[in-house]
């Protein structure tokens, strides 16, 4: 996306290319909405495939913010599990109604300032993020005194820290059993929107100096620190971003699912998520939706390998789990083939995409030609 | 005083195991500076060995932990070739992420192959036996007697391996200067090779013990002794063998005298290792018995 920045008042002054590629993305917003609609209305999918196609979003959010921390600004945080947990937490809590809290609460009744406290879903969610970024801030403050792996580790701690708390404070988030109940409010409009409105916030992000200031403290540290870069400022900025991003999926997660506890938010999450950026490339936004889409539809799509199944005359009995031991194997070949992940490190844009006959014509040719020269 | 006396031999058990599992997570990080996630899989799958050639294959105990002590070094030396080796020119962020696939890949493994049912850790009534000292009050396990015993030894022989073979000289040579050590001619993929033999090895008595402590194994168990182990590493300064077996220790003794002391913190027992980890980075990042590194990036 080199082009310039694109005002609505200027459609006269773009080049031909520009113009198509403002069409363009018109109308695939437009199909995209369309698709939501007939999606919510139950004309393509039953409620399984909502589910996951909502999965879907949500998963991609969630790249989506581990790629800002990590794939632009690179800080290896393994926390996201624990951002998500605050995030479904404080939403789930505004969001459920005082009786329903009442009935959830009964090995150790609720903390009597939260028990009455009841918002829209909308503002329990927003809430949810912007406290998910608090704590993030304050995580941050120490955290970004290290590096590399050290930080790895110590965001991970903190995750964990935040998962046990969550685990013993009984009167509050009702210990290991969790919360259920929680309203369903969310839909395929939530999920679309949220992701909808982060990718277009990345994009303005990277156009901007901070999305620039990221980059280059990701490249060289000292260069961006001697240029005048701010970095801790600039760390806590995408750090506290890439939380808020992480709550709102927990809480929008949390609506989806309907069930919440500690167990949910494991390191194995944080490393799913994880996972998912390097399946679809870190460091891009379309790598992030690639890679949450294809790992939660793989997950889902390969469930028939738990079921048993025929090959000819072989017929494989049902082993649980062996879907995951196959996605695992996936996942290997990408880490240790395809370092730059299945976007293959681009970002998408229409003059890559309508440009791809060409590209793949031009290297037949070359591959053909080579072979020319070597007979 | 009777029960102090026991908790505290029990926490010097706990911390003996955690500083051999962590001298491992230490030697791998000071050489390839990775932090080898796979190995709360390892820890995971030695535990798997043990109950299978103990409690399914009927061997003696001590057979039994041969047996577990070289699957498990085969288990790790074969991650290391597979997974790690492809990766040496590549960014270092991903021979990590290698790792955590490969922790992933074995724990998902683990779940088909021995179920997510937890099964539990043969019973080896020699070292479970208690015994009654003074007018019988005091009373310790021998299993604690034989983990610092294990301890003593086992990081004894490292140290002298360390200090007197060439194939240890070359060891630290490696952890000291990876490129330099490589155009002196030490052959860097043996000398990685041996220290995750070390590494898997150790973890592999680590897992044992553990085993005999916290009978129960899921394919889940490594997650938090791996990490935990680590932080002990970290505390101790990473690349120190001493440094990782006394940080094992304070993790160990920190954990359970706290516990014995607050009953109200039982709960957040896992936490504490965590918080140790913070501080430790915050106020001294090198560890306590670290050498001065002038990049932790």
């Amino acid at each position: 996306m080199t082009d310039k920045t694109i005002y609505p008042g200027l459609i006269g002054q773009m080049s031909k290319k520009q113009r198509r590629n403002l069409a363009l993305t018109s109308i695939s917003i437009l199909l995209l909405v369309a698709f939501f609609y007939l999606l919510q209305n139950g004309f393509l999918l039953d409620n399984y495939g909502i589910r996951i196609v909502n999965l879907c979003l949500i998963y991609s959010l969630v790249g989506i913010s581990l790629n800002l921390i990590q794939g632009y600004t690179g800080q290896f945080s393994l926390g996201s599990a624990g951002f998500m947990a605050i995030g479904a937490y404080v939403t789930t809590l505004l969001a459920l109604s005082p009786e329903v809290k009442d009935t959830l609460f009964y090995l150790d009744p609720i903390v009597p300032w939260l028990a009455d406290l009841h918002l829209p879903f909308l503002a329990a969610l927003v809430l949810g993020g912007v406290l998910t970024a608090a704590a993030a801030f304050l995580i941050g403050i120490p955290v970004f005194r290290l590096k590399g792996d050290y930080l790895s580790v110590a965001t991970l701690g903190f995750s964990e820290i935040i998962r046990i708390l969550f685990v013993n404070l009984q009167n509050v988030t009702n210990g290991a059993t969790g919360l259920k109940n929680i309203p369903a409010t969310v839909n395929v409009w939530w999920t679309g929107t949220a992701l909808i409105l982060a990718v277009l916030f990345m994009v303005r992000l990277f156009r901007s100096s901070y999305g620039r200031s990221f980059k280059a403290i990701r490249n060289d540290e000292f260069a961006a620190e001697a240029i005048g870069i701010s970095l801790m400022r600039h760390k806590l900025l995408a750090f506290c971003t890439s939380a808020f991003m992480a709550g709102i999926a927990g809480g929008l997660m949390a609506s989806v699912v309907g069930t919440i506890n500690p167990a949910l938010f494991r390191q194995s999450l944080s490393n799913d998520i994880l996972l998912i950026i390097v399946l679809g490339g870190t460091g891009t936004i379309t790598g992030s939706i690639l890679g949450g889409c294809i790992f939660i539809i793989a997950r889902e799509a390969l469930r028939f390998l738990d079921n048993g199944f025929a090959i000819g005359p072989v017929t494989v009995p049902a082993i649980a789990g062996l879907r995951m031991v196959f996605f695992s194997l996936l996942l290997m070949i990408v880490v240790l083939f395809f370092q730059k992940g299945l976007a293959g490190g681009k970002e998408f844009s229409w003059d890559r995409l309508i440009g791809f006959p060409g590209r793949v014509r031009k290297s037949i040719q070359r591959l053909l030609h080579r072979g020319d020269t070597n007979e | 005083m009777a029960t102090l006396f026991q908790q505290f031999t029990n926490a010097l058990a706990l911390g003996c195991l955690y500083g051999l599992v962590a001298v491992g997570y230490s030697m791998v990080y000071g050489i390839l500076h990775l932090i080898n996630f796979a190995n709360s899989s390892v820890f995971m799958f030695s535990m798997y060995f043990a109950f299978y050639s103990v409690s399914v294959f009927y061997l003696p105990w001590y057979f039994g932990l041969i047996a577990m002590l070289a699957l498990t070094i085969l288990l790790g030396v074969c991650i290391e070739r597979i997974a790690y080796q492809p990766l040496r020119s590549a960014p270092r962020i991903s021979l990590t992420i290698s790792a955590i696939g490969v922790a992933y890949l074995l724990e998902n493994f683990a779940t088909v192959v021995f179920t997510a049912v937890p099964k539990s850790f043969p019973d080896i009534p020699f070292l479970q036996e208690v015994i009654v000292l003074g007018n019988g009050e005091w009373r310790i396990q021998r299993l604690v007697i034989f983990v610092v015993i294990s301890m003593v030894v086992l990081i004894a022989a490292l140290l002298f391996f360390l200090e007197h073979t060439k194939m240890g000289v070359a060891t630290r040579a490696v952890s000291k200067d990876f490129e330099t050590s490589q155009l002196m001619g030490i052959n860097i993929n043996a000398v990685i090779r041996v220290t995750f033999i070390i590494g898997s090895g150790l973890t592999a008595f680590g897992a044992f013990m553990w085993g005999l402590k916290y009978p129960q194994i899921s394919p889940t168990v490594g997650a938090m002794p791996g990490t935990k182990c680590f932080i002990a590493a970290v505390v101790g300064g990473i690349g120190n063998i001493k440094g990782a077996v006394l940080g094992g220790i304070i993790l160990g003794l920190v954990e359970v005298m706290l516990v014995y002391f607050f009953p109200g913190l039982s709960g957040y027992r896992d936490i504490f290792a965590f918080i140790i980890l913070i501080l430790i980075l915050l106020f001294k990042p090198t560890g306590l018995f670290g050498a001065k590194v002038t990049d932790k990036a």
